[in-house]
């Protein structure tokens, strides 16, 4: 690791003091697990360290007047899990779950899930984030949507797509006490040039909670498919929160895909064959076929599309109480 | 959202961007360790930069170690207090083969900063002498060439603390965070499922 400087901060305007304007002067460290090994490989190299998890504000699941539910960056993963407040949201709990490995999930954080860096083996092999190499081959786990551009990875959080399924806010903090609200929806975007984040904020802004709105008669489901049961990341998952009316009828419905493009993917073709029409299995097809439809996939990942389309599927079935069958 | 705005508009009369700007920010950072002027001195972060003394709980003990910022709870257990059980193999975790108990809860000592885990009480396999599942590990043969196997028992440890019986489904998956390259899952599962059963 390059040598750095560290501060523990106590409050949310200290974080926002110690950190720098310029691109990858400073990192904010909570849990750790990804940002450790990142600054071991030196693919990171920060000048500065600000670990958050002295920020009492930060550690709370509270629920807000409007029936809300706000969640502090650095709330564990386990601390989730075992939160009753949050049964109400069962997609959030399934990707927790999904994730498995004991130690992620005591010592990772939401925050961080949600902020982690690209697992493709491109970048963490020092090639950078849009290395050429990617088209070239040894592309078996990167995108197969949203790919057009430089950026061919795959957004690597299990936590974003159920998240954005529900209409998560960030509440973000910035210099000279600014405080925003943003949609978790508009939060990532596809770097278009080396050095770029893989989201909006400015280097010296930082996610403080996660809000989620009240699940008002919504219900919803995260789908990972995965190559086992092992701790790899899976190579295709799905979150789906539906709006269903006393038929059975869906009147909302939000579908996100995780691990096939270079940020959640939401897919309004899913969407627009869900809406207006009662769930059953044939309906759940249709909008895994219409989420994949626009798939472009590269030399060697054709087969995230079919793994795509069956978790789009059972990700909707889950939510609306079907049985999903199999793994 | 009322109670967001109202937490974020709590704020120190104390502006550290100003005392940056007016000081040559980073290359005074550590200054700010021995400024006094301000009132609110004693809530405002240390900056740390290079090697300074911390105080570690280890085991039910105290001890002084010597941290840079970049120091790893792990390189300071092995290093310094000569707990060699956890095992540096992955670097980045993904092993598990560093698990340790930080205030009860498993995690990884390879991806924790030492300076992080001052005042907290940490606990490690050397801990565990006696303990119902290192005698199962002997007894099932749990281990091959062994790096990965303290970081196991520490993880089977942790497991049946939360679900004493706990079935072999339940092991198999709760232990996903640690890999055996080996590949002695088999005798691994066999000894927890002992302990679980003989209600350890």
């Amino acid at each position: 690791m390059k040598a750095f400087e560290y501060a523990s901060p106590r409050t949310e305007a200290e974080v926002v003091q110690l950190l720098s304007a310029e691109p990858g002067k400073t990192e904010i460290l909570a849990g750790g697990t990804d940002l450790v090994g990142l600054m071991k490989k030196m693919i990171v190299t920060p000048d500065r360290v600000v670990n958050i998890m002295d920020v009492p504000t930060l550690k709370s699941i509270d629920e807000l007047p409007d029936g809300s539910v706000s969640i502090g960056a650095t709330v564990t993963l386990d601390d989730i899990l075992a939160h009753p407040y949050l049964d109400v949201y069962p997609a959030i709990k399934q990707a927790i779950r999904g994730i498995s490995s004991m130690q992620l999930q005591a010592q990772g954080t939401l925050g961080g899930e949600v902020c982690q860096r690209p697992r493709c083996w491109f970048y963490r092999n020092g090639d950078g984030l849009l290395s050429q190499g990617v088209a070239e081959g040894a592309n078996e786990f990167h995108a197969i949507l949203g790919n057009s551009g430089p950026a061919k990875f795959v957004n690597s959080s299990r936590i974003a797509p159920a998240l954005i399924a529900l209409d998560a806010q960030l509440r973000v903090l910035g210099p000279d006490d600014a405080e925003q609200f943003v949609p978790l929806a508009e939060f990532f975007r596809s770097p278009q040039r080396e050095g770029q984040r893989e989201h909006v904020l400015a280097p010296n802004q930082f996610v403080s909670h996660i809000v989620l709105p009240p699940i008002e008669g919504r219900t919803c489901a995260t789908y990972e498919v995965r190559h086992g049961e092992g701790p790899d990341y899976p190579l295709a998952a799905a979150a789906a929160a539906l709006r269903l009316n006393g038929f059975g009828i869906v009147q909302d419905a939000n579908v996100v895909l995780g691990q096939v493009a270079p940020m959640p993917w939401i897919s309004q073709e899913a969407i627009a064959v869900l809406r207006g029409r009662k769930v059953d299995v044939a309906l759940a097809e249709a909008a895994g076929e219409a989420a994949v439809s626009r798939a472009t996939p590269l030399s060697q990942n054709e087969y995230k599309v079919q793994l795509a389309k069956v978790a789009v599927k059972r990700a909707i079935l889950l939510a609306a109480g079907y049985e999903t069958g199999g793994f | 959202m009322t109670d967001l705005k109202n937490k974020a508009a709590k704020k120190s009369g104390f502006n550290r961007r100003d005392f940056f700007r007016g000081s040559g920010a980073i290359a005074a950072a550590t200054a700010l360790q021995t400024q006094t002027a301000d009132a609110f001195q004693d809530q405002s972060p240390q900056i740390i930069s290079g090697e300074t003394t911390i105080t570690l709980n280890v085991n039910g003990k105290d001890h002084q170690v010597k941290a840079e910022p970049r120091t790893t709870l792990l390189e300071v257990l092995r290093y310094q207090l000569d707990l060699t059980g956890a095992k540096p193999v992955s670097s980045d975790g993904s092993s598990g083969a560093s698990t340790i108990f930080v205030d009860g809860k498993p995690m990884t000592a390879s991806t924790i900063l030492a300076l992080q885990a001052a005042g907290k009480k940490i606990e490690t396999v050397e801990s565990l002498g006696g303990d119902a599942v290192q005698q199962a590990f002997v007894k099932y043969d749990a281990e091959q060439c062994g790096f990965c196997t303290p970081g196991f028992v520490m993880a089977v440890r942790s497991f049946l603390n939360k679900k004493p019986n706990a079935s072999e489904a339940e092991i198999r998956s709760g232990l996903n965070g640690n890999i055996c390259r080996c590949g002695t899952y088999a005798n691994i599962v066999e000894a927890a499922i002992s302990v679980a059963k003989g209600g350890n």
